[in-house]
């Protein structure tokens, strides 16, 4: 906001305008698609008979291009509105996205309505194929696997007994309710109510993201709510089918009972083996990918829709499958993809679902502008009440049960947030709208179910944030995980194995030390490329961290930790013998300061020849034998050194080393070493001195990264190797210092050895 | 310790619950275990631990069979290894692993973290002197990576290097070129330790034990 003072208020405005002008063009192809088709018929038919007629420069072709154009319109209208909401200054702090959204669809729906249009629905074929695939496939690939599975147990009690418990409850009281209001709705069945009970009961996992990501709770609770809505869509789509296919019947058998409790295992497993078999397919498949790394992210979206659609033929689990999908193929597929295409995927995800969910919320509003609506006070009252007080009541029910078998137990105000994070969303909606329209309430379910999504939404949305602030609820911590808690949460695991087979037990860390070993030993061989399998986590998480600093040493231009602290390596390494060091330092001045002076009385006596820059060269190929010769006499004598200066980060990765950038930087320093030198003396000093400290930290940071190839190597080869890199740039950068101030090159040489 | 017998309301079991906190059975169950482990015995000798099979493929095996026999982590202010332990110790060592109770207060909770993260600290800390030199945190990085086998000393000196700047830079902030990091001192521990939860992370349940279950 700060940087446009002026330019603010032009900004919304022409924010505006370009949304009327989107508003008038989504407008516009709805009346143009009911005017007949004949224009352009006309056109064709002039041409072949009416040559007198002018050849049409321009028109509008506009069926061609119809539903793509559409399509593009809606989402451009889409991404609009969410970009306006961050523009406002106080809107979205206060209000989620979700809400703003929804309005936008209510007034857009509202405006089509006034210019006596059908406004589009939400149905349930884009809404189920298209819109929500992404987003859960977004949730699965980055769900947090560690709390997922130590909080399992609470979250399938909350999914599958706590949605089972809503389901009941509320279809029971609700006819209960209907048999005492009389009236109209006297003709709803205990069945119709079940159904209507099914539909309205599942928390909404879109929902519960779109709120919850704003509020920033600690991972527990968030993994709970949002584990609870991913894991019930089993139970919703199997009582669903189950009383739509009873409604029709009229009886209920306790074959059929039995049956439905079959289905539910049918359901839920079916389509988490689903999952996992194609997610082994995709991490199998990126394993031949390293030719042919451009598609690699198309793989992880393919395989995944491929798991959803499948489980939509049969009828099994769609939601699980993608989560199963998303959860079993990430570490191998890491494991084996290019670091831009994860990037590549991690961004399409975030994309793809960012852009469903708004549309979601605009066709929310939309269709509820558009939908056949039929009001009756005590049932959608009841409703929406009912809702809240069989989520509050199963919410503390299961806790009690729930906290017996708990280490970290759930407080009361743990208990609050998940039952006031239960919120209802499009999916409910969508399973009222795949209702046939044979049930009779069709138009009352529809109308109850957008009520309650509304006052989800809005007011448990809206005031989440407020009482998460007020009942001081533990927030998320931001900070990354260090290189110390990720060693000690290794080192815990294992602690805690030993322990337990000390004791005797067999528990839980028992059983994933096993996982984790079988999936060490044969899984990841056939799953991942290369030698990488045998890695550890440490090291994989070791190499990532290293990787971030080197970009970020690369951005910020110089060798820079973290945090703002100038601790290095030498603070740390243990000197084994300081004193030694220091009078090393001088022999190697003095040894390499007489060469300097060597050099500089030959040079001097040609350095005001024109062919300098030839005889340079020459120069080159002799100064460099002077210089080897020299190596080989301090080898034994900087080893010290080399020790304390060439430890920065030092894990050996298989990957390919810069070597040649090494080499490519000394050719640098060394004509950096005679041109500076050739040049009258005056001049010198600034450029090598602002020059040189420069590559010497590129040097020095790129020798760093020289060990680790040489590392692999055996010790005596590579410590070879290293020193005599290190002694060669280290001359140079001594002959690099500018001959006249003899004052100086003391002090430089102490900053360029002491760094 | 003498001959204990293993009736609940001993009250030897008495004086046990009230310095470690476990319940009666819990105390009776680790007892059997006790037993089994030391073949009826009442010292339990390193040996002893060897026959534990799935121990064999721990990494950090004698780290933790050390633990057992590190004398700081049952008596106060002491130091060194003892070559046999009793129950009593045995208890104490295994009380460190418990969960916190539900209604804690934050000092409690404090307490109980500071508690955890001693005997980790005691751990690492082989020699004694109060603070995680370089070489001793290397040699930790070194037993843990030491099941992965082929990449071995070099990264796992790369790894302890790394996670000790990490601690300095934390601790320290700001430091001359020519101070020296002496090691990581206790506090240091706590400090970077305590984004872990380590009251909830460090435990194991001891309601469902069974020692028959398994040799």
């Amino acid at each position: 906001m700060s940087e446009l003072p002026y330019g603010f208020p032009c900004c919304r405005w022409s924010l505006h305008i370009i949304v009327l002008v989107v508003f008038v063009c989504n407008t516009l192809p709805i009346e143009a698609s009911a005017a007949p088709v004949n224009p352009s018929r006309e056109t064709d038919g002039s041409l072949e008979t009416n040559i007198t007629k002018a050849f049409p420069v321009i028109g509008i072709h506009y069926q061609h291009v119809r539903k793509p154009f559409e399509i593009a319109l809606w989402i451009l209208l889409a991404l609009l509105m969410k970009l306006g909401f961050h523009i406002l200054p106080h809107l979205s702090s206060v209000v989620p996205e979700s809400c703003l959204l929804i309005v936008v669809g209510l007034l857009v729906g509202g405006f089509i309505k006034v210019i006596g249009e059908n406004p589009p629905v939400l149905d349930d074929q884009l809404f189920f194929q298209y819109l929500l695939p992404p987003i859960i496939l977004d949730a699965g690939y980055f769900l947090p696997i560690r709390p997922f599975t130590e909080n399992m147990g609470t979250i399938l009690m909350f999914a599958v007994i706590g949605t089972l418990w809503n389901i009941f409850f509320m279809g029971g009281t609700l006819y209960a309710l209907c048999q005492i209001a009389s009236g109209e709705l006297i003709g709803i069945d205990l069945l119709a109510c079940l159904l209507f009970g099914s539909i309205i009961s599942a928390v909404d996992p879109v929902a519960v993201l779109a709120v919850f990501e704003e509020i920033h709770i600690n991972e527990l609770l968030h993994i709970l709510v949002f584990g609870e809505s991913l894991l019930n869509d089993a139970v919703t789509v199997v009582l669903y089918n189950l009383f739509d296919e009873f409604s029709m019947a009229g009886v209920v058998t306790v074959l059929d009972v039995f049956l439905g409790v079959v289905c539910f295992f049918v359901v839920s497993l079916g389509g988490v083996l689903v999952g996992v078999i194609f997610g082994f397919l995709a991490a199998f498949t990126s394993r031949f990918t390293s030719h042919t790394r451009v598609i690699e992210p198309l793989f992880v979206f393919l395989y995944s829709y491929m798991a959803y659609f499948f489980c939509e033929m049969f009828r099994l689990s769609g939601i699980m499958a993608l989560i199963a999908c998303g959860v079993v193929m990430r570490p191998y597929v890491e494991a084996n993809i290019s670091h831009k295409s994860h990037t590549t995927i991690k961004y399409f995800l975030k994309m793809w679902s960012s852009v469903s969910e708004t549309l979601i919320f605009i066709f929310l509003g939309v269709s509820t502008v558009a939908g056949p609506h039929a009001w009756n006070w005590t049932f959608v009252v009841g409703t929406v009440v009912l809702c809240l007080v069989s989520r509050v009541m199963g919410v503390i029910g299961l806790t009690f049960i729930i906290n017996k078998f708990r280490i970290l137990k759930l407080t009361k105000k743990d208990q609050f947030i998940v039952a006031y994070g239960g919120l209802r969303g499009a999916i409910a909606f969508s399973l009222g709208y795949l209702l046939s329209k044979r049930h009779k309430m069709r138009d009352l379910f529809l109308t109850a179910i957008i009520t309650v999504i509304f006052f989800t939404v809005f007011v448990q949305g809206m005031t989440i944030r407020p009482l998460v602030e007020l009942l001081a609820v533990k927030r998320k911590k931001e900070s990354k995980r260090s290189i110390n808690e990720e060693i000690h949460s290794e080192f815990l695991d294992h602690l805690l194995r030993g322990v337990e087979d000390v004791c005797g037990h067999y528990g839980h860390y028992h059983w994933k030390d096993k996982l984790s070993r079988f999936n060490t030993s044969y899984v990841k061989r056939w799953l991942i490329s290369g030698e990488n399998f045998k890695e550890p986590e440490l090291i994989a998480f070791y190499r990532k961290l290293e990787l971030k600093q080197a970009i970020m040493m690369v951005e910020s231009g110089q060798v820079s930790s973290s945090l703002p602290s100038t601790v290095s390596m030498q603070n740390i390494q243990p000197r084994a013998v300081p004193q030694v060091s220091k009078k090393q330092e001088e022999e190697i001045r003095r040894i390499l300061r007489s060469n300097l002076q060597n050099n500089k009385q030959r040079l001097r006596s040609r350095s005001y020849s024109r062919h300098t820059l030839f005889e340079a060269d020459e120069e080159d190929n002799i100064s460099e034998v002077r210089l080897r010769k020299t190596k080989i006499d301090l080898d034994r004598r900087v080893s010290v050194m080399e020790n304390r200066m060439s430890h920065y980060l030092t894990v050996p990765a298989n990957r390919e080393s810069p070597r040649m950038g090494v080499r490519r930087v000394r050719f640098e320093s060394d004509n950096q070493v005679f041109s500076t030198d050739s040049f009258p003396t005056v001049h010198s000093g600034k450029p090598s001195n602002s020059s040189t400290p420069d590559t010497v930290s590129l040097e020095a940071g790129v020798t760093m990264r020289s060990n680790l190839k040489t590392d692999i190597q055996p010790r005596g080869y590579a410590s070879d190797k290293q020193q005599g890199e290190l002694d060669y740039q280290r001359l140079a950068r001594c002959l690099s210092d500018p001959g006249p101030h003899n004052e100086k090159p003391e002090e430089e040489e102490d900053d360029i050895f002491m760094s | 310790m003498g001959a204990l017998q293993s009736l609940p309301d001993d009250p030897e079991y008495k004086y046990f619950a009230r310095k470690t906190g476990f319940s009666f059975e819990q105390i009776g169950i680790l007892h059997k275990r006790f037993k089994q482990l030391s073949h009826n015995e009442d010292k339990l000798r390193r040996d002893d631990f060897n026959t534990i099979p799935d121990l064999a493929s721990n990494p950090l095996r004698s780290q933790i069979i050390e633990a057992f026999f590190d004398k700081r982590n049952f008596l106060k202010n002491c130091e060194g290894s003892v070559q046999e332990i009793g129950f009593e110790e045995f208890l104490v060592v295994m009380s460190h692993f418990r969960p916190p109770a539900l209604n804690m207060t934050e000092e409690q909770r404090e307490i109980v973290r500071r508690d955890k993260l001693r005997f980790l600290f005691n751990m690492h800390d082989t020699d004694n002197d109060g603070t995680i030199t370089l070489e001793e945190y290397r040699h930790v990085v070194e037993e843990l990576l030491s099941r992965s086998g082929s990449l071995g000393k070099e990264t796992a000196k790369g790894i302890a290097d790394a996670a000790m700047l990490e601690v300095a830079s934390i601790s320290m902030g700001h430091m001359e070129p020519d101070e020296f990091y002496e090691g990581i001192t206790f506090e240091h521990f706590l400090k970077i330790l305590k984004d872990l939860e380590i009251e909830t992370r460090m435990t194991i349940r001891f309601l469902n034990l069974d020692p028959t279950l398994c040799k």
